[in-house]
């Protein structure tokens, strides 16, 4: 039953994600994008994530508000593209042969339904679920492992965002010398 | 058979970054590659009927353990998203940063304004 | 799209008013109790930096920076790494080992409480503290473009100016 929903979801996802690249109204492409990240959000509920599917709503609507906040200007909403049929047809080629052995790697995961941890009895989740709470205290286990046993990863994740907003910041800073030298 | 969706949705992603000629439309595409990489994660790690990692304060822990699904891979996705917002910020800034030095969007008008 | 300077109609600035302090209790909410029930760190603080961004959109640029300035936001930002990164290195100074869980270690209450859990509940609040300032500042930044001179003295002086298209 979850696997009939999710594949349902799946395919609207993928109509939605069609949809968004080939319009051209950059307005409509950016709306586009929406359902494609909601959909997400309920798939990550089924499958029994609820803070993976909190985090992904929340963070769904805040780049919807970047993208269109930073990129819709007054006069620039269509777009027109003419078609370069080399690329198109090299680029098709590419994604082919690419599906072809995604096809025959995909085909050596275990079914759907039953996660590598419980065929292989030697797996950290074992002990993450049967000792969290001792050695933790915590209840959410997801949260024990991002704070206690995977730490360092979290460090490495929030220096990542610190480095981003520097960079961001740091390219969207410069723009002055020059002018003052013009003026 | 729902792998093959979910790569699917990647390709489509790839086929955005590689054949758009419009700056915010290769960004799209790159979301939508970045939202499919974390649905194959959550994916993998799903158990059939099972219940989320949350511990109550009354439930047997083996019988818990023997219906959860898998937490690691959740730890991943969850850093992950939120770095995602992060790349997803220094990329408009760029793109802003594009129009202001070329005035257009279109990565073959900016190849010949070159110079 | 050029509401930044005056915000949006009377409707939406009266909800506003009334609705900001519920979301910005929602997300303390998820913050706090993210060591007993879904949620955590990272996705209380978007919900925190939502917070702001709503005041900004519907209010207009100047009062949202008068409330919370872009000094204040940085410093807020680093506050919570700095934060983060004591906590981690505390963990070498009571036991030997880096970002260890030391006061679950030495000092155990009970579990499932509020106050349990060692460092857990500490990193949640400083890494919501650090993601909320770090997105409002990033939404800040987006919505105007600094420009930054040097006058012929060496000084370093910053004017505010939307972009000229």
């Amino acid at each position: 039953m979850v696997e009939i929903i999710v594949g349902i979801l799946l395919v609207f996802m993928i109509i939605g994600s069609i949809i968004c690249l080939e319009t051209k109204d950059l307005l409509s492409a950016i709306i586009a994008i929406v359902p494609v990240g909601y959909f997400s959000g309920i798939i990550f509920l089924l499958l029994g994530a609820p803070d993976i599917a909190i985090t992904q709503m929340v963070v769904e609507v805040l780049s919807l508000i970047i993208l269109i906040r930073a990129t819709i200007r007054r006069d620039l909403t269509t777009i027109e593209e003419e078609r370069d049929f080399f690329g198109l047809i090299t680029t098709f080629a590419f994604i082919f042969v690419f599906f072809i052995f995604a096809m025959e790697a995909l085909r050596y995961l275990p079914s759907f339904g039953t996660p590598s941890f419980t065929l292989n009895p030697d797996a950290p989740s074992n002990r993450y679920l049967l000792n969290g709470l001792k050695e933790t205290g915590a209840g959410n286990i997801v949260n024990g492992i991002i704070f206690d046993y995977r730490g360092y990863d979290t460090l490495g994740e929030a220096t990542i965002l610190f480095t981003s907003i520097l960079g961001a910041l740091a390219i969207l800073r410069v723009y002055a010398r020059k002018r003052s030298k013009d003026e | 058979m729902i792998y093959y969706l979910c790569f699917v949705l990647f390709l489509i992603g790839l086929y955005g970054v590689c054949c758009k000629k419009n700056v915010v439309k290769i960004i799209l595409g790159l979301w939508v590659m970045e939202y499919s990489v974390n649905l194959f994660l959550i994916l993998i790690g799903y158990r059939k009927n099972g219940i989320p990692p949350i511990l109550q304060p009354n439930t047997n822990i083996v019988e818990f353990s023997q219906k959860a699904v898998d937490p690691l891979p959740q730890a991943m996705v969850l850093t992950s998203i939120v770095i995602g917002l992060g790349i997803l910020a220094l990329m408009v800034s760029i793109a802003i940063r594009l129009y202001q030095r070329y005035g257009t969007f279109d990565i073959t008008e900016m190849r010949k304004l070159k110079g | 799209m050029n509401n930044g300077e005056k915000g949006m109609s009377l409707i939406v600035k009266t909800v506003t008013r009334w609705i900001k302090g519920f979301i910005f209790l929602f997300g303390a909410y998820i913050v706090v109790f993210g060591h007993l029930s879904p949620g955590g760190g990272f996705p209380g603080g978007v919900v925190f930096a939502a917070t702001f961004i709503l005041i900004t959109l519907a209010f207009g640029r100047e009062y949202a920076l008068r409330k919370i300035g872009k000094v204040l936001a940085s410093e807020l930002d680093s506050l919570g790494a700095i934060l983060f990164l004591l906590i981690a290195t505390l963990g070498i100074y009571f036991t030997g080992v880096f970002f260890s869980n030391f006061i679950e270690k030495y000092h155990p209450t009970g579990n499932f409480k509020l106050f349990s859990a060692g460092i857990i509940p500490l990193c949640n609040l400083s890494i919501g503290l650090k993601v909320g300032a770090c997105l409002f500042m990033i939404f800040i930044i987006l919505s105007v473009v600094r420009v930054i001179f040097e006058d012929g003295k060496g000084k370093l002086i910053t004017t505010e100016k939307r972009d000229k298209k």
